[in-house]
């Protein structure tokens, strides 16, 4: 199965390579666990010094982050009736009420609608792309790979002015088709390249014996060659998530009331009511989870795609 | 079943003629075997009967109709491939399942299931059916994927080195189960092989294809004993035919260049004189490797058996002569 020891490892090198990758795992996820405790701290725990390890968990954050809140005098506050939820009480105890929900829950949706769409449409355009790159004779094939390719020679964000324009011209501004689009024109080169490889390493006996078999074409791509590419297309799908969750100059620049996605949003939480960590913080936690839930629900096709096939049997 | 034709089939890619004028007849229930060495254009051959490629000239009829411009579903033909031949992400059942299934048959489940059970019996795999077909040994997968052609009924079955990537004990298990699974459906078989054993074992006729074209088409014997040129002769028998200059060993006709001396054709006891250089003892039969004027003749002697080093006297029994060109005289 592995292809590449030579030798069984020994102990001693098995024991050295595993205290290295655990060392490298913690000294990575330090950031990630911090951000993470910082969620549940109270403001004042938050930006305590040294730092608070051990500290009191609220809810505060979260809290914060889906509300907006008003101040209210002491008096207008003792007149009004005993708070009935649990997120009313901790807002309470600030001399606040809470005005309403805050937008936070619209810009996850609206990253979760941008991000899954996006990568929907580049992995589906690059599958058919790439199949008929490996599969047909096309003229000038190659200079329309390296084309493709061309398109992430330069940061994208180089085209950021003419693209804003553009968008503008065309109503595209702070939609969320427009940010689909665009994201998938940024994923694409990417999602091609990755997926011919992967289509490529798929042999053409398999196909053919479908067409002699009795299916046309399409169906032996559909049968043969997609569950066959299944690894190749959820490790595209990751990257190209990726790419579109995370993207915040685009997202900054080209969105705002309507398709705003979390990344430019996250930041402006520390502005309402001081400097509120914790409420970025918990923005912050809970914006990473659905790339990890994506992740890990993919995880199986993962491995064998990260390595782009080379370790394939 | 069904007659396939191939009348004057020229296949190109780029500057290499694949095949070239090839006019080959394979009768209704007869099973061709091709013969040749890598690159003499018989998959191409056989992908050009399926439709995986296209004749740059001449045409193809299956069942006495022209397949010009039928895809290979079209074209009702099943091939066993040389590797690659399962679906891995399917189990034995569906992999077998697959061409039943097609559109183009839809067959009911009641008799897919039929179907694929009776395969699964003569293929002796029937335990095996719900296994992921990656799971399978060598062997097992290419029974699977000849019983895949066999589900079906279809107008020729083409076969492309189905038995090479298997051992020796199998490859002649599988032999004779092709034989017989040939004589019981009556089915017309196409065969591409480069190992002339299974060439002149199982077929009822040999095509030996030399360069894209073909060099020869008979029965193994004709083939055999009245090989077309020196190409054809050195391409069966085991161990090989010795090719000598003519009259290396005495008188040859005028025109002859060539003598080619098969090893059971040369009679120990008279003659020239040829120095004994190696002496291979296979259990059925002795071979003798001799050194004669520079030439190295290989022979077989069953009653007196040399040394290594010793000399005999050899003479030719029935020799073959070929031309300049290496066409039989
Ligand atoms: N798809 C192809 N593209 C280019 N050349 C090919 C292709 N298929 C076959 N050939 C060439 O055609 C010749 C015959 O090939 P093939 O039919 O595969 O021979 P064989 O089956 O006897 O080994 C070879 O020279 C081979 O290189």
């Amino acid at each position: 199965m592995s292809a590449y020891s030579i030798s069984a490892p020994t102990t001693r090198s098995k024991w050295v390579a595993g205290i290295l990758v655990v060392t490298y795992a913690i000294i990575t996820m330090i950031p990630l666990i911090w951000i993470i405790l910082t969620a549940f701290k109270s403001p004042a725990d938050a930006i305590s010094y040294p730092p608070k390890v051990v500290f009191d968990p609220t809810l505060e954050g979260y809290v914060n982050l889906f509300t907006t809140r008003t101040r209210i005098s002491p008096e207008a506050l003792a007149a009004l009736p005993e708070p009935d939820t649990w997120y009313d009480r901790i807002v309470r105890q600030y001399d606040m009420v809470i005005a309403g929900p805050s937008k936070f829950g619209e810009r996850f949706v609206n990253s979760v609608i941008i991000g899954f769409g996006s990568t929907f449409l580049s992995v589906f355009l690059g599958t058919l792309a790439a199949y008929a790159f490996s599969r047909f004779r096309i003229p000038l094939a190659d200079d329309l790979l390296f084309f493709i390719l061309s398109t992430r020679m330069m940061p994208p964000i180089a085209v950021a002015i003419p693209i804003f324009l553009m968008y503008r011209q065309l109503g595209l501004s702070d939609t969320h088709l427009g940010m689909i689009l665009l994201y998938t024109a940024v994923n694409i080169s990417l999602a091609v390249w990755l997926l011919k490889g992967f289509i490529d390493e798929i042999p053409r006996e398999y196909e053919e014996a479908a067409l002699i078999d009795g299916y046309t074409r399409f169906q032996a791509f559909y049968k043969v060659v997609l569950p066959q590419a299944a690894t190749g297309i959820a490790s595209t799908a990751i990257f190209c998530l990726i790419f579109a969750w995370n993207e915040y100059a685009f997202a900054v620049l080209l969105t705002s009331a309507n398709a705003q996605t979390a990344p430019p949003f996250i930041p402006t939480i520390i502005g309402v009511g001081g400097l509120d960590w914790p409420a970025v913080a918990a923005g912050a936690t809970l914006f990473l989870l659905p790339v990890m839930i994506f992740t890990v629900a993919l995880r199986n096709h993962l491995l064998r795609g990260i390595t782009f096939g080379a370790g394939r049997k | 079943m069904a007659e396939v034709a191939l009348s004057s089939v020229t296949k190109r890619f780029g500057m290499t003629t694949a095949v070239s004028d090839m006019k080959l007849t394979i009768e209704d229930g007869a099973f061709v075997v091709l013969l040749g060495p890598t690159g003499a254009g018989k998959i191409t051959t056989l992908r050009l009967i399926a439709g995986l490629e296209t004749p740059d000239a001449g045409s193809v009829a299956i069942g006495g109709r022209d397949m010009a411009g039928l895809t290979p579903a079209q074209r009702d033909v099943a091939m066993v491939f040389q590797q690659y031949s399962l679906y891995p992400h399917m189990t034995v059942r569906e992999n077998l399942e697959f061409p039943l299934k097609s559109p183009i048959l839809r067959t009911p489940q009641a008799e897919i299931d039929r179907r694929v059970g009776e395969v699964a019996e003569v293929l002796r795999i029937p335990h095996k059916l719900d296994n992921k077909a990656t799971a399978l040994s060598g062997g097992e997968m290419q029974r699977v994927s000849i019983g895949r052609a066999l589900v079906r009924d279809p107008a020729v079955f083409l076969m492309d080195e189905p038995l090479s990537s298997l051992d020796a004990k199998l490859r002649s298990d599988l032999r004779v189960e092709l034989k017989r699974i040939h004589s019981d459906l009556a089915a017309t078989l196409l065969y591409v092989t480069h190992d002339q054993v299974e060439a002149m074992t199982m077929a009822s006729k040999i095509g030996v294809l030399h360069d894209g074209r073909l060099a020869q088409v008979g029965t193994p014997r004709e083939v055999y004993e009245n090989p077309a040129s020196a190409y054809v002769a050195a391409r069966s028998g085991s161990p090989r035919i010795n090719l000598l200059p003519a009259g290396l060993l005495g008188d040859a006709p005028d025109a002859a260049r060539t003598m080619g001396l098969r090893p059971e054709h040369i009679v120990i006891g008279d003659g020239t004189e040829a120095a004994v250089t190696r002496v291979e003892h296979l259990g059925d039969q002795t071979r003798l490797h001799l050194r004669l004027r520079d030439h190295d003749v290989v022979t077989l002697t069953d009653s007196t058996i040399p040394n290594a080093g010793e000399t005999v006297r050899i003479a030719p029994r029935e020799p073959l002569w070929f031309d300049a060109d290496g066409s039989r005289l």
